[in-house]
């Protein structure tokens, strides 16, 4: 019989941490329904690799979007750290302005904390003002200003009408939830409250979508908008990577959402369906097979005959550029194994990447997924409240009349349905073979007991586990921020990251990490008289 | 680059932009980390330790440990003294150290948990230790945290005994590059010695194929125990390392010699000088010739140095040093500047500017940011940006060349095991200088113009 890697792994711990621990890992079994436990507390002392609610917010999902500033109300730290170490890309144009590069925090000091820190952040309001006029400041909490109780949302609402600009204030406290997916989920509700619905951008066409849970790292969002614009679609709006406030506020208007990030997304994605009509569908544009299946279904949604003839010459002419690279590199790196561990969509995701080249992934988790981004989405109805999950907000959205637009009669809606993931996702688990390992919020020490056991040529992680693991002799690249590569999406970003692993896994320094000396069985020398 | 920033210059006290300092955490976080077998542990919100590791790993391409309370909004309501000590005793099973060294955040310190008498309350093994410093992030900045750790170690374990013949060395923010180079003056010094904290041979580990959680090198409990009974501290960096040694003196009556970082000729003679002072005056040949060579190297150089204006930006006794340096090659360093607050700074800049006359043509600026500084340069420019990466916007949009020194160079690889102290980490500064001024030369100048000899 096969070892057990997640039995091995928790003998270390003791009965409390491994009755927790346990019920994040399991092994691979299609004939089980299998469950596991996701998003719940980190236990205090394991060094998990999870960030906070704020991070998710502002670092995650409000972070990219250019067109505004948006200052972290807090002490001098939170801000700085999400300045420009992300790899969100995005550019100025025309009259579109880029504040992405610049780092607004009010620095807060004791006597903020004492007695306050209204009036700095009103300070703050007033001299971006006369600084840079922006269009919209959005306002992110930090730990302390929630727990002194600093009232954010009526700076906002002053500064909208002294300034007639947009603020929207997100009360996206550190210790909110157990991850930065807490984050995401405020963001989302901002966004959706505040931003989109009130925009006034007209679709030039009705193959009209919005790119949801797209980040733009290392430029993703760029590829996959220049695939699109070739079949002959129409980006509204991506959500939120180079992302322009006023494009999302009209990303109603588009027809369809395709979401690539399920987990930071899928909140916009749903309410966008009940409030305006707004079908959504499951995407992956990472990978060949990924990127394919994606188009033809997007094809199929709009269901028009020439458009799905585009799809299939556009997905011709890419593969015919990038196969041969393509296929050089799996020639490579097949066989090779991985394993993967990273945000919420990602390690699955890239999954099939791997598989394009001939790895096989052995182990997967996510840092801040849900049960349902392991399981699949029909489990949503069976996850129970926990005190950490109630404790954020949960709106519920209306259908607006007025601006609500159904591309698809029900009858099509049902048909296509049953072929394509509309409003669907099936988790990761399903496409994992039989006896590979899922590991939620995997911790350091799991990490380094895992690589022991499974042994797998390359770890894509984060990096704060990068050195270690390429210190155990592993190459690691990082899947959060690419190393400073990328794209990797699309047809030609699967050709980037088979260059780049190629060129990660056979560089020459691997076979020098042991000395000549140390293989010598003796060394020679001249015994002195 | 930097479209947005407008040419005219505003104080501003509501809003940092681009800032020039973080929070006192992630020096905390540091310092602990030069402390062997040591586990720092942040007590707040899982975000801050997720983002100091990363932090310190982008700074040093090295793992940075350290684990968490992890807060919930529980935590805050009712205090975290059980995370504390659930945290504890998750890290002494699963990660083993031999000490844990906690240190707050703003989350903590903001609803007041006593860290002192969960410690003292909380059931500790054996043969284990935790101890803690108060970093609260809206005081100071990461360099006040580093020192703030030293000072919680100390209070903790240093025991006060009988003078030994050991001398002390506070190395001050500096990099394992910068240690080492300490490690190779206070040997030819012939000083019997303990580094405290210690980074060298932790955060630039080598590769061996084997990855260690706690490396080789950082100071040892028994060290820092030992600093009580040392004969002498010399505490480098002025406004880092006072704080911990004003401590130690208060705790065990050690002494201390507060010094500048040895950065550049005279704050390196200072540093042999405070140690010729201890070892009865006996100097190594070698450290005449090492200091012969850089002012060597500023001679020969020294037309392309003259009159050059330069921005000098980061943690304060980084800059001070670097600054000294500056006006010891003949450069103007035009703007010295940096986040950290505190008017010692200010007036120690001043006293530089004054003691080789440029007092006219310099000026120096703490508690500001590197929005500041890029409006400065915009209204009058400098030849050459001295700092960290977060510089490298700037050096974009004026098109200024950026040689990069002091805490993080993120965007770079090596840095940190190169030193900037010492006489041969000014000569490395120096030729690094030179070569960004006469590349930018060479890269600008009509072909005519371009020579292969000086």
């Amino acid at each position: 019989m096969s070892i057990d890697a997640n039995a091995v792994v928790l003998e270390r711990y003791n009965a409390k941490v491994f009755k927790n621990r346990k019920e994040h890992m399991l092994k691979v079994n299609p004939a089980e329904d299998q469950m596991i436990i996701a998003n719940t507390r980190a236990i205090p002392g394991i060094m998990t690799n999870r960030g906070c609610c704020y991070a998710g917010c502002k670092g995650v999902v409000l972070g990219p979007i250019k067109d505004m500033v948006l200052i972290t109300h807090g002490p001098v730290g939170c801000g700085f750290y999400s300045w420009g170490t992300r790899r969100n890309k995005a550019k100025a144009e025309g009259d579109t302005p880029n504040y992405i590069q610049y780092c607004f925090s009010t620095d807060m000091q004791e006597p903020d904390i004492v007695f306050g820190g209204t009036k700095k952040l009103k300070k703050a309001i007033d001299e971006i003002m006369e600084l840079m006029h922006p269009k919209t400041i959005m306002i992110a909490a930090t730990c302390p200003v929630g727990l002194i109780g600093d009232d954010i949302q009526a700076v906002a609402a002053e500064a909208e009408k002294e300034y007639g600009i947009r603020c929207v204030a997100y009360s996206c406290e550190g210790y909110k939830g157990v991850s930065q997916s807490a984050g995401h989920h405020i963001a989302n509700n901002g966004l959706m409250k505040r931003v989109i619905g009130t925009g006034s951008y007209e679709p030039a066409t009705k193959y009209s979508v919005n790119i949801l849970g797209e980040y733009n790292i290392g430029g993703d969002g760029w590829e996959q908008e220049r695939i699109l614009r070739k079949i002959g679609y129409e980006v509204v709006s991506v959500f939120t990577g180079d992302g322009e406030v006023e494009r999302i506020a009209s990303s109603h208007k588009a027809n369809l959402n395709l979401v690539q990030c399920h987990r930071s997304i899928n909140y916009i994605a749903e309410m966008m369906k009940t409030k305006y009509g707004v079908d959504w569908l499951k995407v992956n544009f990472i990978g060949l097979e990924g990127t394919i299946e994606s188009l033809r279904n997007m094809a199929a949604y709009f269901g028009d005959p020439e458009l799905a003839q585009r799809t299939e010459q556009v997905i011709a002419e890419e593969l015919a550029e990038v196969q041969d690279q393509v296929a050089s590199y799996k020639a490579r790196l097949n066989g090779k194994t991985a394993a993967l561990f990273v945000g919420g969509s990602r390690s699955h995701h890239y999954q099939g990447l791997l598989q394009d080249l001939g790895i096989k992934t052995v182990l997967a988790g996510y840092e801040f997924g849900h049960r349902d981004d392991y399981e699949g989405r029909e489990v949503i109805p069976n996850i129970k409240d926990d005190a950490d999950s109630k404790n954020i907000e949960h709106i519920t959205v209306e259908k607006d009349d007025k601006k609500y637009h159904a591309y698809l009669t029900q009858e099509q809606y049902d048909k296509l349905a049953a072929e394509i993931p509309l409003e669907k996702y099936h988790g990761m688990m399903r496409d994992m073979d039989e006896g590979t390992y899922v590991v939620d919020d995997l911790n350091m020490y799991e990490a380094e007991k895992f690589m022991e056991i499974l042994k797998p040529d390359m770890f894509f992680s984060g990096i704060k586990d990068k050195y270690a693991l390429q210190k155990a002799g592993t190459l690691s690249r990082q899947l959060h921020s690419y190393d400073y590569s990328g794209p990797y999406a699309g047809f030609k970003g699967a050709a980037k990251f088979g260059y780049d692993l190629c060129m990660g896994y056979f560089t020459p320094a691997w076979h020098m990490v042991t000395p000549p000396w140390k293989n010598c069985a003796t060394l020679q020398g001249t015994v002195g008289e | 680059m930097l479209d947005l920033t407008p040419k005219t210059h505003v104080n501003r006290s509501g809003v940092l932009i681009n800032p020039c300092k973080t929070c006192q955490p992630v020096g905390a976080l540091f310092a602990a980390l030069g402390v062997h077998n040591c586990m720092p542990y942040s007590h707040g919100s899982q975000g801050c330790v997720s983002y100091h590791r990363t932090y310190l790993t982008r700074h040093f391409k090295e793992p940075a440990i350290a684990c968490t309370s992890s807060f919930t909004e529980g935590a805050c309501v009712f205090g975290g003294g059980p995370n504390l000590r659930q945290g504890v005793k998750t890290v002494f099973e699963v990660y083993n150290p031999d000490i844990i060294a906690v240190h707050t955040t703003c989350l903590s310190e903001t609803i007041g948990d006593d860290l002192k008498t969960y410690i003292d309350d909380m059931e500790i093994p054996d043969d284990k230790i935790v101890v803690h410093c108060n970093t609260p992030s809206y005081v100071g900045s990461h360099v006040t945290g580093f020192g703030n750790m030293m000072a919680g170690f100390i209070n903790y374990l240093a025991v006060k005994g009988k003078a030994t013949e050991t001398v002390a060395v506070f190395p001050g923010f500096v990099n394992p590059g910068d240690i080492r180079e300490y490690k190779h003056l206070v040997s030819l010094m012939k000083l019997k010695s303990i580094m405290f904290p210690d980074c060298s041979n932790v955060m630039d580990a080598p590769m061996t194929g084997e990855y260690k959680m706690y490396p080789e090198g950082g100071t040892t409990i028994d060290e820092i125990r030992a600093l009580g009974s040392c004969r002498k501290v010399l505490a480098l960096g002025r406004l880092t390392s006072e704080e911990p040694a004003a401590q130690l003196k208060r705790r065990c009556g050690v002494d201390f010699t507060l010094l500048p970082l040895p950065m550049g000729l005279a704050d390196t003679d200072a540093f042999i000088m405070a140690m010729a002072n201890l070892n009865g005056g006996e100097i190594d040949p070698l450290i005449d010739e090492e200091r012969g060579r850089l002012l060597d190297l500023m001679l020969d150089a020294n037309p392309y140095f003259y009159d050059k204006k330069v921005a000098i930006y980061g943690d304060p006794d980084t800059v001070l040093g670097m600054t000294r340096f500056c006006l010891e090659l003949g450069m103007v360093p035009k703007y010295v500047l940096t986040g950290t607050p505190g008017e010692t700074f200010v007036k120690l800049a001043k006293a530089l500017f004054k003691e080789y006359g440029k007092e006219d043509m310099c000026q120096a600026f703490a508690a500001k940011d590197l929005f500041d500084l890029h409006q400065f340069i915009k209204d009058e420019p400098v030849d050459l940006l001295l700092g960290n990466s977060h510089g490298k916007q700037i050096a974009k949009a004026e098109s200024i060349p950026l040689v990069r020194a002091g805490f993080p160079v993120l965007d770079r690889y090596g840095h940190a095991s190169l030193p900037i102290v010492g006489y041969r980490g000014a000569f490395q500064l120096a030729t690094k200088i030179a070569d960004a001024l006469m590349d930018e030369f060479d890269r600008n100048c009509a072909d005519e113009d371009m020579d292969l000899i000086m």
